[in-house]
């Protein structure tokens, strides 16, 4: 490991600690840190304990035997790492999704976005000391279907208990602030772009399936802080409500579903798809030569294109904010490593 | 997408002018697709630094969103595909300019473009351990996803048969 010329690696003040893997924070991701005292010097993200080689496993399986496991990078963003999947060789064979299944397309997207923000808002509070939360989301991804008046309710008290609750607001305002600029020029995606003042969403950008339907806002915050990339969660789901309520009110009656052979021929092509998943920008880079296998799949996902902004953002702040300031990215170390 | 069935009719193509713009400036570019919402163009190693700010600075595209590798083992060459994006310019929002380069396969090696896109230094990184294509001037190169003791050719190379598929 070498450290920037500005800190001597031989000073006695600078101590070499890493943040993971074992850590249960950490997830399956560890954060080579540097410190001098309480603040950090540098750090150095080092992903890859849970890389399972999808992209190489994809090259020999045919187009339907990859739907399984590419789902499990994200256990709880599943319909959001498929649906460009499904996407992108649609749009190889030209396929036309009957209307009613385009809308079950967007339930399903957007009841994972809600899940996997609840996920993420519940370990954010344990994080930051808040034991509340993480009891109350955990409880309420299971229940939240029931009724989304329920769950609209309760999105107000998350409101009151969690964000702006004071330890919350110290632990996370100010700290950790991505400019607009950086964030464009690093490539955040998802809610770490739209908490940094860039109102970039690909469900109204470049709409795909049924959302040119349906009528909803892309929350977007200016401070940029840990604060923000919370609360631009919280209000995305207010806005998935919104989305579900429509679909629900407005599906209209026929099939949901294409009639295709056992195994389907994808002809030869190249495509980009890319939705907007729970974390961000979900796109697949799909290469089909003709054969019943792709023949190159890149899975793009947005927990690798927010990784630097982990290193970039714990330079010079307290060990105390480590947590929020790494929570905050929204990152899952599973989908990173693919 | 082409795959929509109601969605409202397709904007006029915006795309064509850039691809336009970028081979009037850059004759040795290839254009490989236009398409309503993606365009490709194909450059070398050797010009793409200069083609990437021409594309970042007067087209506007200014955010990274992938770079993806293929091994095109018939052909004996390497391609390295960046996807960007443009956040901030009003009507291209929706728009993703592919810019590749091929190089030899035995020795690939490409100039990195961080300079231009400095969100593509993972990505590349990731490039690099997956497909062994060497990016000059990265300012590190170790194994990011495979472990440091990886001992063997780069896993993403179609000559790589993963053991246990």
């Amino acid at each position: 490991m070498t450290v920037e010329s500005e800190y001597n690696p031989d000073a006695d003040r600078i101590m070499s600690v890493a943040l993971g893997p074992q850590h249960p924070g950490a997830g399956h991701f560890r954060i080579q840190l540097w410190l001098d005292g309480d603040y950090v010097v540098k750090a150095e993200p080092d992903p890859g304990y849970v890389h399972r080689g999808e992209e190489k496993m994809s090259e020999y399986r045919n187009y339907i035997q990859n739907v399984p496991h590419l789902e499990r990078p994200v256990i709880l963003d599943s319909c959001g790492i498929l649906f460009p999947y499904a996407l992108a060789v649609d749009e190889l064979m030209n396929n036309k999704i009957p209307r009613r299944g385009q809308y079950l397309q967007v339930i399903m997207a957007e009841i994972n976005r809600i899940v996997s923000h609840m996920y993420f808002i519940a370990i954010y509070g344990i994080f930051v000391g808040h034991t509340t939360m993480i009891t109350w989301a955990m409880g309420d991804r299971d229940f939240w279907i029931d009724t989304c008046d329920w769950f609209e309710k309760r999105m107000d008290e998350y409101e009151k208990i969690f964000f702006k609750n004071p330890i919350f607001l110290e632990r996370s305002e100010g700290i950790g602030v991505l400019t607009k600029e950086d964030a464009i020029r690093l490539g955040a995606t998802g809610t770490v772009l739209r908490a940094s003042g860039v109102k970039h969403d690909i469900r109204r950008d470049e709409p795909y399936s049924a959302y040119p339907a349906f009528d909803f806002e892309v929350p977007s915050l200016t401070a940029g802080d840990c604060w923000a990339r919370a609360y631009v969660a919280l209000l995305e789901m207010r806005e998935s409500v919104k989305i579900i309520r429509q679909a629900f009110k407005t599906i209209p009656p026929g099939p949901v579903r294409l009639k295709l052979g056992p195994q389907p021929r994808v002809p030869a092509g190249e495509v980009y798809a890319r939705t907007e998943a729970a974390r961000g920008e979900m796109s697949y880079h799909l290469i089909s030569d003709g054969t019943p296998r792709p023949y190159r799949l890149k899975i793009g996902v947005p927990s690798f294109k927010n990784m630097i902004m982990i290193r970039e953002l714990l330079k010079g702040v307290h060990v105390g904010d480590i947590p929020p300031v790494y929570w905050s990215q929204n990152f899952w170390p599973v989908e990173g490593d693919r | 997408m082409q795959s929509q069935a109601q969605t409202p009719p397709p904007q006029p193509a915006k795309t064509q002018p850039l691809a336009d713009a970028i081979v009037q400036k850059f004759p040795g570019t290839t254009v490989e697709y236009v398409r309503e919402k993606r365009l490709k163009v194909t450059t070398t190693p050797e010009k793409i630094k200069e083609v990437a700010f021409f594309v970042r600075d007067e087209l506007g595209f200014d955010h990274i969103s992938c770079v993806s590798g293929t091994d095109w083992i018939a052909k004996n060459e390497i391609e390295v595909i960046y996807f960007v994006g443009a956040v901030s310019k009003p009507g291209q929002e929706a728009i993703i300019v592919a810019l590749a380069e091929r190089s030899k396969r035995d020795e690939p090696s490409v100039p990195t473009l961080i300079e231009v896109w400095p969100g593509a230094e993972y990505h590349e990184r990731e490039t690099h351990e997956m497909l062994g294509v060497v990016f000059s001037g990265h300012p590190n190169l170790k194994n990011l996803l495979l472990p440091e003791d990886w001992n063997d050719i780069p896993p993403l190379r179609k000559d790589y048969i993963s053991p246990g598929r």
